[in-house]
């Protein structure tokens, strides 16, 4: 196809102009930590993290399980932000009676930021684990829920007209109309929630934790290792680039008509 | 179905008797249509044409069943379709080619032709699917079946939609200034496919814009309204023969017309104009 060659010939211009700036980030880094520039006495150079990687943190259990935890917990909070706020959401577009209900109590706990609720999850869930999920849900429940809100309520009434024209039953209107509709509101309260549990779980992770990446970086600080702590700041972003592009393949996958 | 039947057997004579629309009754009061009768014999063309605002777009929700009228009522063929405080009865008997368009992107060109009478039980996905690829060859549309909306260009768009409403085999089609956004060039191509899927069809056919000369071009009748609150200030009987082509436009007939009916719409203009009016539309 013409349009997928554009877009390779794209990449390919995308890709050099990337590369060079990623090389020139590296060198920057490397002399300023050099030659010793003030603030820079203490930081590691990248080489440094390689080999700190290579001989200890490679072939460490601990490192890997630090990935798989942060991951698991990534995972819960968000499926379960998902399974639970799309529906709500829906509810909330459709029902009035159930918007006039729950949208105050919603609107009340929704500019509350996250790691404001670690203390009361603490204290109110039996484990740990349980609570650093609780936190990351909440990360993405909001968003996700204000979404598919708004997605229901700009649904064109064209579409809806049409349907009643053709005798369609509400639940098909529902399926047919509603669901597709606010498919591109769930992708985009998707987009927002994955990168919004990352930054929780690490933080919910320092604060409340013995294990995640999170953790890693954190204990990297408290032992005086900065290569650990930069080896776990490139592990996070490379778990939140991870996730990103899943939840894209995801969105690909839920909207076929979508193309590039 | 491309054969179209005589008149006579199709239906579709709309008969709009003394209709008004009054919006927030209790509030501001807005005076959307007052007083408007209007009758359309079975397989008339008929374009309306106004100053922005002045109902003509309420008239069309009204008729398809979208909008109930706070006043008078709307009859097809005998049946009431709309009435004040009556529950609205949209019908697949009057199918809408909206202003925006909407068909529905999240799905194909085929399906969104085919849903229609395939829903309705009417045809089977097969029949239907022969149906919808004659009729969209028709309009010059082969080999786009399996593509989605957001892939074709506006004046296919307008055409898949016309094609989906005429398959839907309404007896009138609603059309709501359905070339608005369109190019000078499209949009004769698009009147000149739009006559000929009528004059094969010889469906009833309303429709609504702000061009005169589209109107002119299309319609048997045109009926200038007044501005806001929308009634009737003329009507101007277009006999220029069918089948219709472009060349039309530069006769004799069609300059005098067009004159009749810019005199009678001129000062409506104005007025809507001096109310505020962003446009004549």
């Amino acid at each position: 196809m013409r349009s997928s060659s554009a877009f390779v010939r794209w990449r390919k211009g995308l890709n050099w102009r990337g590369a060079v700036a990623v090389a020139s980030f590296i060198l920057l880094w490397q002399l300023l930590v050099r030659f010793k520039v003030p603030g820079f006495e203490t930081i590691p150079t990248l080489s440094d993290v390689f080999s700190t990687f290579w001989t200890k943190y490679m072939l460490s259990a601990k490192y890997w399980k630090a990935w798989a935890v942060s991951f698991e917990r990534v995972g819960y909070g968000f499926v379960i932000s998902q399974v639970l706020g799309i529906p709500i959401g829906l509810l909330l577009g459709t029902r009035q009676m159930f918007h006039d209900v729950m949208f105050s109590v919603i609107e009340i706990l929704r500019p509350i930021p996250p790691l404001a609720w670690v203390p009361i999850s603490i204290l109110f869930w039996p484990t740990n684990e349980m609570s650093i999920v609780f936190i990351t849900f909440i990360g993405a429940f909001f968003i996700i829920v204000i979404n598919v809100h708004d997605g229901v309520r700009s649904i064109k009434k064209e579409h809806l007209w049409l349907a009643r024209s053709l005798g369609a039953s509400p639940w098909r209107i529902f399926q047919r109309i509603i669901i597709p509709s606010v498919i591109p509101s769930i992708a985009v309260g998707m987009t927002l929630g994955i990168a919004v549990t990352w930054n929780v779980v690490i933080a919910a992770e320092m604060i409340a934790s013995d294990t995640g990446l999170g953790r890693l970086t954190w204990e990297g600080y408290v032992s005086n290792t900065p290569a650990v702590v930069i080896l776990g700041m490139i592990s996070i972003g490379l778990a939140g680039y991870l996730s990103t592009k899943l939840v894209d393949y995801a969105e690909k996958k839920m909207m076929p008509w979508r193309k590039a | 179905m491309l054969q179209g039947s005589p008149r006579s057997e199709t239906g579709g004579a709309l008969s709009i008797r003394s209709v008004g629309k009054v919006y927030d009754p209790g509030g501001d009061h807005v005076v959307a249509l007052e007083q408007f009768s209007l009758e359309i014999p079975s397989g008339q063309f008929c374009a309306v044409v106004g100053p922005s605002g002045c109902g003509k777009t309420t008239l069309l929700n009204m008729l398809a069943g979208f909008e109930s009228p706070t006043s008078g009522e709307i009859v097809m063929d005998d049946e009431i379709l709309a009435g004040a405080g009556k529950r609205l009865a949209p019908g697949a008997d009057r199918m809408v080619v909206f202003q925006q368009g909407a068909l529905f992107p999240w799905k194909t060109v085929l399906w969104n032709v085919t849903c229609g009478p395939v829903l309705q039980g009417r045809l089977s996905p097969d029949r239907a699917e022969a149906d919808a690829r004659a009729m969209l060859a028709r309009v010059g549309l082969e080999g786009i079946e399996h593509q989605y909306p957001g892939e074709l260009s506006a004046g296919m768009l307008r055409r898949v939609e016309i094609v989906r409403a005429l398959l839907i085999e309404p007896k009138i089609l609603l059309l709501d200034e359905p070339f608005r956004a369109l190019d000078a060039l499209t949009k004769s191509v698009m009147h000149e496919c739009l006559l000929e899927l009528y004059d094969l069809t010889r469906k009833t056919v309303f429709f609504v814009t702000h061009d005169l000369e589209e109107a002119i071009f299309l319609a048997d009748r045109v009926v200038a309204m007044t501005a806001r609150p929308g009634r009737i200030k003329k009507m101007i009987k277009v006999d220029l023969p069918r089948p219709r082509d472009y060349r039309i436009v530069s006769s004799e007939r069609f300059g005098q017309l067009k004159r009749e009916a810019v005199d009678a719409i001129y000062d409506e203009a104005k007025k809507a104009f001096e109310a505020g009016e962003r446009e004549f539309a």
